[in-house]
């Protein structure tokens, strides 16, 4: 916390706080070239819940944006995850779903446009459970001044006995820049 | 492991005539921000403007998703003068705010976030910020938040967070 941060609106009244410790960092991969799979490993089950947040633009194609895929455990089998989501594109909100898939989705997670990239922010709840299967949600969108998408994801790894320890993202290639930081909710 | 979620700084609203929030002299030594915002206004359902570094030029622009109880809907506007990436009314609104990569100078800057008003209406927004000189070299070093058409009722509250990571 910077001793130097300002604040200032009329009759306000503000404080700074003490940092508290129920969110560390846990690894981040910021990418010096294109690569199509990132993947963390040796995930520490000592936490309760995980969050990945992304900045991430695939191979530029125009004003387009893509989805990401995500998996657990190098389990990439058909019929393992499901997914559903709500999407807006500017002018209409839809639905989604898909099921027996091999990875999960994050739906708009990904820019496909010059200097814009997605944002995401992934929950992976109770990852280190052995008794029922893993459900994550996301929160992913991209905006290029006229186009995009805003969308809310769900998702379920139907693994109910296996603990993550490792986690895959993939797409067709992210691109330099595109950064991924993998954080423990205490 | 490194802790991180860090306080940086909250805002709570006294008295009834402020329409903006600032966080200034914000530290580039975080990854993401998070404003946490519980707020309500003297009128109606009202987006809050977000904006970056004083800027009020046309170098915004964003897409939401929402329902209102009867339909889910989608708008957008491009080239605007803010995000409107916040939601209140003169009952209670909250929302979550992420502005990802904020201190970087090669982007252009993306915001997420996810706002509700219960009375209302809940919502998505993913928000661009293209600087205000049209480059992408804009660190993000201060952040305005305003209700456009009214004041803040007191008790209002704004909370700034740093994310690092390691």
């Amino acid at each position: 916390m910077s001793p130097i941060l300002g604040i200032y609106a009329s009759q306000i009244s503000g404080h700074l706080w003490a940092p508290t410790g129920a969110y560390e960092s846990i690894a981040t991969t910021t990418l010096g070239s294109g690569t199509s799979t990132i993947t963390f490993s040796s995930i520490p089950s000592t936490y309760t819940h995980l969050q990945i947040r992304v900045f991430a633009q695939e191979t530029v194609s125009g004003a387009g944006f893509d989805n990401m895929n995500i998996y657990f455990q190098s389990d990439n089998a058909s019929g393992n995850y499901a997914v559903h989501s709500l999407s807006g594109d500017g002018s209409t909100a839809f639905a989604q779903a898909a099921t027996s898939r091999n990875t999960a989705l994050i739906y708009n997670a990904l820019s496909q446009n010059t200097s814009i990239f997605g944002g995401a922010v992934i929950d992976i709840l109770d990852y280190a459970s052995v008794n029922k299967n893993k459900t994550i949600r996301a929160l992913a969108g991209v905006d290029f001044n006229g186009s995009g998408r805003i969308g809310l994801s769900s998702g379920v790894w139907l693994n109910s006995s296996t603990a993550i320890s490792s986690i895959t993202l993939t797409a067709s290639n992210f691109t330099t820049y595109s950064s991924f930081a993998l954080y423990g909710i205490r | 492991m490194a802790q991180t979620y860090t306080p940086l700084a909250t805002n709570t609203v006294s008295g009834s005539s402020t329409s903006a929030v600032s966080f200034t002299s914000i530290p580039q030594t975080y990854t993401d921000l998070v404003i946490v915002a519980n707020t309500s206004n003297s009128v109606s359902l009202e987006s809050l403007a977000l904006t970056f570094n004083g800027d009020t030029g046309t170098n915004y622009s964003y897409t939401r998703l929402y329902g209102n109880g009867t339909n889910a809907i989608s708008d957008r506007a491009t080239s605007a003068a803010y995000i409107a990436a916040l939601l209140n009314s003169n009952t209670i609104g909250n929302s979550i705010i992420h502005i990802m990569n904020y201190a970087n100078t090669t982007t252009y800057k993306t915001t997420i976030s996810r706002t509700g008003d219960a009375s209302n209406r809940t919502s998505a927004v993913v928000g661009l910020w293209r600087g205000s000189t049209g480059s992408a070299t804009q660190a993000i070093t201060s952040i305005t938040i305003t209700v456009t058409g009214s004041n803040y009722v007191s008790g209002s509250t704004f909370s700034l967070y740093g994310i690092k990571a390691a």
